[in-house]
């Protein structure tokens, strides 16, 4: 795929860079210059090259991010069960060390392309771009990125993806939004995971957690599920479709329309 | 931790423009990072102190300017400042906000040198090869 969009992208970078940056002389000799760039502007600038491939092959890309443990793998393997044959899904797994979750979601008939990434916190877009060389994205409807579980560095670096999805398990606290803002700002859907435990713990409060993720100014809709016992997992679903469906119709819009839909996705 | 792939993609960046620029030497760096920016300063600094060896800017001054939250209310159309996790219209408490300032990660200026050329210039002002 990359033959028609070349990877090399630090020239690419320095070429922007050229056409934005002004000169000026200080008194002492020195030289301040203007640069106003993006700190990121080499990811974001891969970032949005990843997009552009998703929506070239028609894919849906979802980020999937939350603390370590809260479900994420259980979750898409319930959704695989439940849509495997209504949409063509693939998953890339984001992990420090271990294959495990790229061999959970293969034993299910999904391609998954696991990404180890060391020391690293989080996924970046290189990373995913690297993944996806080894994805047929003709075959693919629904990809899901799933991230390294972390509610604080993932939420820097843009993946390409169309939406972020956030889980919040009910054996962490009500006051996580309020705590990882940043995280829980960019939701555009979090799911409150682990339901079935709620009647053990009685001060996870969703109502509460609800409020958190409003007083960040985020609308996304929140939904309580159990991937064990499947409870709320059709609301869920239907969103999915919805989302499906809603991509479907953008990506019949110009490109320029449609990158505007991802600009509150960016960092400046 | 992401503060140092921040920082190491910072200082490509840095190093890309005073290459472009024909600087030996990178003096200060300027930042603007908001508080919903997603780096901690902090550590961001201390990031930098070990990312900077060996680069354009080893011996530059780091400088981050924090900027505040601004948000613009879409019910009472009033802007004002908010908190990081409560981005609430500080006029009517509306929730349907949206962010004017406040999630910047920005390189906003440089400060460059040239040792050689400044060697190479006599009292006259004229080069010398």
């Amino acid at each position: 795929m990359c033959e028609t969009c070349g990877c090399n992208l630090t020239q690419a970078n320095e070429h922007l860079l050229a056409e934005d940056a002004k000169l000026a002389h200080t008194a002492s000799g020195r030289e301040a210059l203007e640069v106003l760039s993006g700190l990121l502007a080499e990811n974001d600038h891969q970032a949005g090259h990843n997009r552009d491939h998703f929506d070239h092959h028609g894919v849906l890309a979802i980020n999937l991010m939350s603390s370590p443990g809260s479900g994420k793998t259980v979750l898409l393997e319930r959704t695989i069960q439940s849509l495997g044959e209504e949409f063509r899904l693939a998953v890339i797994e984001g992990d420090l060390e271990t294959e495990n979750d790229a061999q959970r979601i293969r034993a299910l008939g999904v391609p998954a392309m696991q990404i180890t990434t060391g020391s690293a916190c989080h996924l970046d877009a290189h990373m995913v771009h690297q993944a996806l060389h080894h994805l047929d994205l003709d075959e693919v409807d629904l990809l899901f990125i799933e991230n390294v579980g972390n509610l604080v560095c993932p939420a820097s670096f843009d993946l390409g993806q169309h939406l972020n999805l956030i889980l919040l398990s009910v054996t962490e606290g009500d006051d996580k939004p309020a705590k990882y803002p940043v995280m829980f700002r960019a939701a555009d859907a979090v799911l409150i995971s682990k339901t079935d435990l709620l009647p053990f713990l009685d001060d996870f409060r969703p109502d509460q957690a609800e409020a958190r993720i409003r007083e960040l100014a985020n609308p996304a809709p929140v939904f309580g599920v159990s991937a064990k016992t499947g409870s709320g997992m059709d609301a869920w679903l239907a969103w999915l479709r919805q989302e499906m469906a809603a991509h479907k119709a953008r990506l019949g819009r110009s490109p320029e329309l449609r990158s505007e839909d991802w600009k509150h996705h960016r960092h400046p | 931790m992401h503060e140092l792939s921040i920082c190491q993609a910072l200082l490509r960046q840095v190093e890309d423009i005073a290459r472009r620029e024909g600087a030996d030497r990178v003096t200060k760096i300027i930042l603007r990072v908001g508080p919903l920016g997603g780096v901690e300063p902090q550590l961001l600094q201390q990031a930098f102190g070990f990312a900077r060896v060996g680069t354009l800017a080893a011996e530059a001054e780091l400088s981050i300017e924090e900027a505040e939250i601004l948000v613009h209310c879409l019910d009472c159309d009033a802007e004002g400042q908010a908190l990081a996790n409560r981005l609430l219209c500080p006029v009517c408490g509306s929730y349907r906000t949206r962010l004017l300032r406040g999630d910047e990660l920005i390189l906003a200026s440089l400060e460059l040198t040239r040792t050689t050329r400044d060697l190479l210039t006599d009292s006259e002002g004229y080069e010398h090869v």
